[in-house]
């Protein structure tokens, strides 16, 4: 009630505070905008942590797949695949699964912009003296990580598909989920700036996300396929890094030189366009490429005003 | 009044520039989206520490204008300066200098408050040593810091509003833009956060730009400009305001009203009615008519009260409608508010 005061109540109990604290604010440099990139990432890695359930639910779908359509599928498979004791359908499948549980975390952390734009969160962003780079980019490296945290935690599955703990392989699958996730993360973001009702956005990613899966050759190899199945397969970005962990995967397997040949030459064969053979890091680097490009796409929207 | 006095291009810093400047100077602002003209070309100053209240009806501007200063929203033409910045083109310098309160929450519920204000303490690049002490007396100023830890979802409707006011102040700006800084809270709250608003005066240099539909609100600020169909209809202080309007209200108890009526007619050329169940009438400079009216009136008098013009007046006065009329801003208040116009003619 007293307005005339100028000492805050507080402040003369403990006397730990200055009575006026000056506060000015700097001008924008790099610093400052690594600051906002940096808080913009806590903050998508603080809310992933208070929400376990979507953590759990996120893990649900790929860990179906693994354990009972690959289970069931390798009766009918069996007969064509390579006889192993330390390979199955469930290991040729696994590096797309692995792929899958990135997916949705990876693109539905950007739904976490509509959302945020319908509860107004977005303008106290908006209306912040940093760059928009600083805010998608933040927004984009906290989705790359909490989806490859969520990959990893499926990661440790590996030896229910016969994929042995190898640090260099675990090392290399680790990498490639990052760059999946941010580049999914990216085509998020860069529809979310779009896209302001939250109910569409959903509908639209669960629409988008399957196909992704499908084209992707999770599920069989991208060899001997009717041609408009070959040229859409090329087509999702998925594929260049399907591919890429599938091989990494079967060279770390246990198995005779034999089984190894025959699984890289059939179940594992390198992407072409058309008869050109995609080296495995020009595959990585599209991924990459296509990533920022939307990325630079999103932050153009961000920075456009009414 | 919207001499734009030196108009260098280079940005200057609030503080370098002359303490008479104003903190916000508007002119020939337009704002179209499509054919619809939400704002049509309105000028107005915002001197250093004042207390500028924005009256209007929904959909009077009230809200585009707000985004142009906040750089939000780009002006159609015209043009809007904030802390000695162009609001167009030096977005970030009238950014570092604006602290915003919006009608809607834009707390992020499922973070603590603690959590929230250091998100906008980095956001804003508010130095590293001072974001806790900062932190600490904007969060005791408004009486929450012993709730720091609390998930903001666990505050009610007023802790929030407080919480954000605490939020805006943080980084220190020259002018805190509230929209609607009461909306939807209760009446014991609502006073509770004019109490924290006007302590602010006394602890930081700021100039306050706010919103309301309250007009009792209104009375607490150092001039008022009202909005109506994108145009200010009337802009100076709550006091100058009301004596525009001109008369009183005077209401008195009688033996016999009719004859008072016919009296107050007859002898001073005054048009009275019965409402609320007394004799009602307008006159200027009430308290001087009063003594008159006792030693002149025959009828015996029973009780007077007289009234100035509440705010309330002073808009019915300049729109042609009450704000809760206007604020419901569907078919039926607008069609009332026409009726409204017709009724009182060329007043405007």
């Amino acid at each position: 009630m007293a307005t005339q005061t100028t000492q805050p109540a507080a402040v003369a109990d403990t006397g730990a505070v200055v009575e006026r604290i000056r506060v000015s604010v700097p001008e924008r440099g790099l610093r400052h905008d690594l600051r906002a990139v940096s808080i913009v990432w806590r903050r998508e890695l603080i809310r992933f942590r208070t929400d376990r359930l979507r953590a759990i639910t996120s893990l649900v779908q790929p860990f179906l797949f693994l354990f009972i359509l690959g289970t069931g599928l390798s009766n009918l498979a069996g007969g064509s695949l390579p006889h192993s004791a330390n390979f199955d359908f469930k290991t040729f499948i696994y590096p797309g699964v692995l792929a899958m549980s990135v997916l949705f975390t990876a693109i539905f952390s950007a739904a976490s912009i509509v959302w945020d734009r319908e509860f107004g969160f977005l303008r106290e962003i908006l209306v912040a003296p940093v760059s928009r780079a600083s805010i998608v980019i933040g927004k984009c490296l906290g989705g790359a990580t909490i989806a490859t945290f969520q990959g990893i935690i499926f990661l440790a599955l590996a030896w229910f598909a016969h994929v042995p703990y190898n640090p260099v392989l675990i090392l290399g699958l680790i990498g490639m989920l990052l760059l999946l996730s941010f580049t999914l993360t990216a085509f998020g973001v860069m529809m979310a700036a779009r896209i302001k009702q939250f109910q569409a956005f959903m509908a639209l990613t669960q629409m988008l996300v399957m196909p992704l899966f499908f084209l992707s050759g999770a599920l069989y190899p991208l060899s001997g396929l009717p041609a408009w199945l070959t040229v859409l397969t090329r087509l999702d970005p998925l594929t260049y890094v399907v591919g890429p962990m599938r091989h990494l995967v079967f060279s770390h397997l246990t198995v005779s030189p034999y089984i190894a040949s025959q699984l890289s030459s059939r179940l594992a064969p390198s992407i072409t366009w058309g008869g050109w053979v995609v080296p495995l890091w020009f595959s990585l680097g599209i991924v990459a490429l296509m990533g920022l490009a939307m990325m630079a796409v999103a932050i153009v929207e961000f920075s456009k005003t009414e | 009044m919207v001499a734009q006095a030196g108009t260098q291009p280079s940005a200057r810093q609030l503080n370098g520039s002359t303490p008479d400047e104003p903190v916000i100077s508007v002119s020939g602002l337009v704002k179209r989206y499509g054919d619809l003209e939400a704002v049509r070309g309105i000028d107005f100053e915002v001197a250093r520490g004042e207390t500028f209240g924005f009256l209007g009806p929904n959909g009077a501007g009230k809200t585009t204008t707000i985004k142009i200063l906040c750089t939000l929203a780009d002006a159609t033409a015209g043009t809007a300066r904030v802390a000695g910045h162009d609001a167009a083109t030096n977005r970030d310098a009238v950014r570092r200098n604006i602290g915003l309160v919006f009608q809607d929450t834009t707390l992020d519920t499922y973070l603590t408050a603690e959590q929230n204000l250091r998100f906008h303490a980095e956001l804003y690049g508010v130095p590293k040593a001072a974001v806790m002490p900062r932190m600490r007396q904007v969060m005791d100023m408004v009486g929450l810091w012993d709730r720091k830890d609390s998930l903001v979802s666990t505050y009610s409707g007023g802790m929030q509003r407080r919480l954000e006011i605490a939020r805006g102040l943080l980084h220190a700006p020259h002018v805190l833009f509230l929209d609607e800084p009461t909306v939807g809270l209760d009446p014991q709250t609502r006073s509770s956060i004019w109490t924290y608003i006007n302590d602010l005066k006394g602890r930081e240099d700021i100039t306050i730009f706010l919103t309301t539909h309250y007009m009792d609100e209104a009375e607490n600020c150092d001039r008022i400009a009202i909005i109506d169909h994108g145009k200010i209809v009337a802009i100076d202080t709550p006091e100058a305001l009301k004596a525009s309007i001109g008369k009183d209200r005077v209401q008195i108890h009688t033996a016999n009203d009719q004859a008072a009526i016919a009296e107050l007619g007859a002898k001073f050329g005054l048009e009275a009615a019965v409402h609320e169940g007394a004799v009602t009438f307008s006159v200027a400079a009430g308290e001087q008519f009063v003594p008159r009216l006792f030693s002149e009136f025959s009828i015996p008098i029973r009780s007077v009260s007289v009234s100035r013009p509440s705010l309330d007046d002073v808009f019915m006065s300049y729109t042609g409608t009450t704000i809760r009329d206007a604020e419901g801003g569907n078919a039926g208040a607008e069609f009332m508010r026409n009726i409204h116009r017709m009724r009182s003619g060329g007043r405007r």
